[in-house]
């Protein structure tokens, strides 16, 4: 049996010695572990706040005339509005989508996986983690500054963004906030990446080849190389934006700007050359966000399933090839902005063939549940749900991608179901199956499987009823970020749809409280969870839950097979983990 | 006899990561100063390697950096009304690039000399290395001064824009090199994390060296 294995093929050593002292220990921690939590619960907070901001922007689309009582003057403004789709995506997307799937669990399970004590640089880990937090600070600080939060958008598109307060309230202080924290998001992140690259590349424990990790590992690799090279280009961005905003330099703002009457003092600058560096930056950025989710959907469909993953290989080589093809697409955000129809053809091309791994990874999905004796687990359900929103989201992605039909619905609500769907909601999934899966090694306690069960219906179905309808709209032309569509004529007609949708937002997000609930609850009162609860096969299941500090106890696993060894004909147990030596393994007599 | 088979390869492996329990603190580029710690075992549980590694990809992380500058120099001087104003660039810095080409040089030299056990001409080749560093600093200093005794600032055009944004995100990068190698003249005295440490320095100044050139040529021909 599997409990007694491990003993064999590693060497013991004495156990590292906690550091003592809450601050050490729990603050300022050089454990990847403490850091995974903190990273996991920062994205929480900030989830949190982006889903009320969310229900307040569906609030406001339903009932604008609404007096609000946290709202100055009581009624919110068009500005206001345009404020909460700011942070919104902002927060959702740097705070919640890129924090959580790689620095929360990227950090803390990625060494375990592959056999290694800690992070290769462990304080340049917890730096990474503080000043993902100073950014965080800064941008909800843009909250509070005079004039509020800014209102160009996630996308800071100049030169709305480039000229300080005469752009409207919050393009002053809280424009400059948002550059900041966005700065310094990218010089986490950057540091982040190069510890887990230099972790994959050089701390697996013998016998962990490349093509014997786990895919959560190629899709945190692969994340962290593209982090690598997306996040200094937007910094170097974010640098040129500020020397625009406050230097008095023209490297986005365009001669001759006339705004509010006033001549702007500037020469000759590309708005579009902004656009360029961000996407450039923006379009992997889907990628980071996404792909370890389907590395956590990859791990969760085999282990419940109970089979291994359907061509193991191609799907490392997809992960790779949708990292590749994420750089060389990013003109498929810009097909409007007056780019050549050669360019705009060329990036069409690319963008489709990303199609192409997409899909071998959702035939090996479907490939790996064909015939699987499935357990209907939390974690399984959301990886489920993973699957069926990655590939509702993703199929609308190649309408927008040809330039011909995106000049229609560029900046329409189909844009916004398309990428929510695709990016926002799949990953949010990964996120939660993630979270189901992982918990009771994090926390040595189990969730309670009937709220999770509950919570995944809820959100599953709430989901599907908020966005889709949500591309009707976007047909019918209805423009993303209009504060108050119940003016425009041609709209109008189209109210019913969005109280549906709001309506499901609110049902939707108030079921994110069965979460909350089961997620603090069983952090105390939770079953205790073994080494092992789901028979799963990777080597964080072949230590305590939770791990010890050195993550193995003193002694160093040694791996002699694949990930995903499930229902292996001849053998005793449907798994063998990776860590159990060849003799040791029970076959059938 | 399950738990008694112990495989000599992987034993191997293991002892690189050393059996001192608690010393696992390598970061940066020391490789883990125990800093008279006590802990006389001389292997922290981080690989060498990996900070050699480390370095690789910083340099991938630094070189996307500066290219979205370059890039969006080369796009904002394109501009159909661009307003662009040719820079004269000071003539010092066909000086200061010699001077930086001549730090790599010694730099190689000091690397040489640490290979070939001789302490102390590392140690000088090493502190010329930082002189020419510092020197290299004050003259783009003296640069920038000499433009602003020309009235020409930060905003002034977008080439001036574009000389201050290069040369000053190279000086910073520069800066932090010469700490660097202050920090092994000084401070990394563990003869295994020393090696990596010269090692990894050597790699970054090489490649700051290497970019200066390239961004001074962009610089005055691209002009």
């Amino acid at each position: 049996m599997s409990s007694h294995a491990h003993a064999g093929g590693s060497t013991v050593h004495a156990p590292m010695a906690e550091p003592s002292g809450f601050i050490r220990k729990y603050i300022f921690s050089v454990d990847h572990k403490v850091i995974g939590i903190q990273y996991f619960l920062l994205a929480l907070t900030a989830v949190v706040i982006g889903i009320v901001l969310s229900l307040l922007m569906r609030f406001h689309l339903v009932w604008p005339n609404a007096t609000l009582p946290f709202v100055s003057g009581g009624q919110m403004s068009q500005e206001q509005y345009l404020a909460l789709v700011t942070m919104h995506g902002t927060i959702m997307v740097f705070f919640v989508l890129t924090t959580a799937p790689q620095g929360g669990f990227g950090n803390y399970f990625l060494p375990i996986q592959i056999g290694a004590p800690d992070m290769a640089f462990p304080r340049l880990n917890m730096l990474s983690f503080w000043v993902t937090f100073l950014a965080f600070v800064s941008i909800i600080a843009a909250f509070i500054v005079p004039g509020g939060a800014p209102i160009s958008g996630w996308t800071g598109y100049t030169p709305l963004s480039g000229l300080g307060e005469i752009t409207g309230p919050g393009e002053g202080w809280g424009q400059t906030l948002w550059i900041v924290s966005i700065s310094l998001f990218c010089l986490a992140s950057l540091l982040g990446a190069l510890n887990f690259i230099a972790t994959t590349i050089d701390l697996r424990a013998p016998g962990m080849s490349l093509m014997r990790l786990p895919l959560t590992v190629w899709g945190w690799f692969v994340t962290a190389i593209l982090g690598l090279l997306a996040f200094g280009v937007l910094l170097a961005g974010g640098i040129l934006l500020l020397l625009d905003r406050s230097a008095g330099t023209s490297f986005f703002i365009p001669a001759g700007l006339v705004v509010n009457d006033q001549l702007q003092a500037h020469s000759g600058g590309s708005p579009i050359l902004w656009q360029h560096l961000f996407w450039f930056f923006g379009h992997p950025e889907v990628y980071i966000a996404i792909l370890p989710g389907m590395g956590v959907a990859s791990h969760i469909l085999s282990t419940f399933a109970r089979k291994p993953v359907y061509g193991y290989r191609a799907m490392a080589y997809a992960i790779c090839a949708i990292g590749f093809l994420g750089f060389m697409v990013w003109g498929h955000h810009m097909f409007v902005s007056g780019m050549s129809p050669y360019s705009g053809f060329a990036f069409s091309v690319l963008t489709m063939s990303i199609g192409v791994p997409s899909a071998i990874k959702t035939f090996n999905w479907l490939g790996t549940l064909w015939g699987g004796k499935i357990q209907f687990k939390s974690p399984m359900l959301f990886a489920l749900g993973f699957v069926s929103l990655f590939v509702s989201g993703g199929l609308s992605g190649l309408f927008l991608a040809q330039p011909a039909v995106d000049n229609m619905l560029h900046a329409t609500y189909y844009v916004v179901a398309h990428f929510h769907l695709v990016m926002g909601v799949a990953a949010i999934f990964g996120i939660f199956a993630a979270t189901y899966f992982w918990f009771p090694k994090m926390f040595g306690r189990m969730m309670s499987e009937p709220l999770g069960k509950i919570h995944f219906w809820f959100t599953f179905v709430g989901a599907y009823c908020i966005f889709m309808p949500m591309h009707f709209i976007g047909i019918a032309g209805g423009i993303r970020r209009y504060a108050d569509a119940s003016a425009v004529g041609f709209l109008a007609h189209l109210q019913p749809v969005h109280q549906f949708m709001t309506i499901a937002a609110f049902v939707t997000g108030f079921a994110q409280l069965f979460f909350l609930f089961n997620f603090f609850y069983s952090l105390k009162f939770g079953p205790k969870a073994s080494k092992n609860p789901w028979n799963a096969t990777t080597l964080e299941w072949d230590t305590d839950s939770p791990p010890p500090i050195d993550n193995f106890g003193g002694h160093y696993p040694s791996v002699y097979r694949g990930p995903y060894e499930f229902s292996v004909p001849g053998a005793v147990d449907d798994f063998i983990p990776q860590w159990v030596e060849p003799s040791q393994v029970a076959r059938a007599k | 006899m399950p738990s008694t088979i112990v495989s000599e390869e992987i034993e191997l492996i293991h002892s690189g990561k050393g059996p001192g329990g608690g010393n696992f603190s390598g970061d940066g580029g020391d490789g883990g100063d125990s800093g008279g710690s006590g802990d006389s075992s001389g292997a922290t549980r981080v690989p060498q390697r990996a900070y050699v590694t480390g370095m690789f990809i910083a340099l991938a992380g630094i070189l996307m950096f500066f290219m979205a500058f370059v890039s969006a120099y080369i796009v904002r001087k394109g501009m159909p009304n661009s307003a662009w104003i040719p820079l004269q660039v000071p003539r010092i810095l066909w000086l200061n690039t010699l001077v930086l080409i001549a730090s790599s040089i010694t730099l190689g030299r000091a690397h040489n000399r640490f290979k070939a056990q001789d302490e102390e001409g590392f140690r000088h080749w090493w502190a010329t290395t930082t002189f020419l560093g510092v020197l290299f600093v004050a003259g783009q200093i003296i640069a920038w001064r000499q433009l602003a005794a020309q009235g020409i600032f930060l905003a002034t055009n977008p080439s001036s824009s574009f000389f201050y944004v290069f040369t000053g995100a190279h000086g910073a990068h520069l800066l932090g090199g010469i700490l660097a190698l202050l920090y092994v003249q000084f401070r990394a005295t563990r003869k295994v994390a020393r090696g990596t440490a010269i090692e990894v320095v050597s790699m970054y100044w090489h490649f700051m060296d290497g970019l200066w050139v390239f961004l001074f040529l962009l610089l005055y021909l691209g002009r």
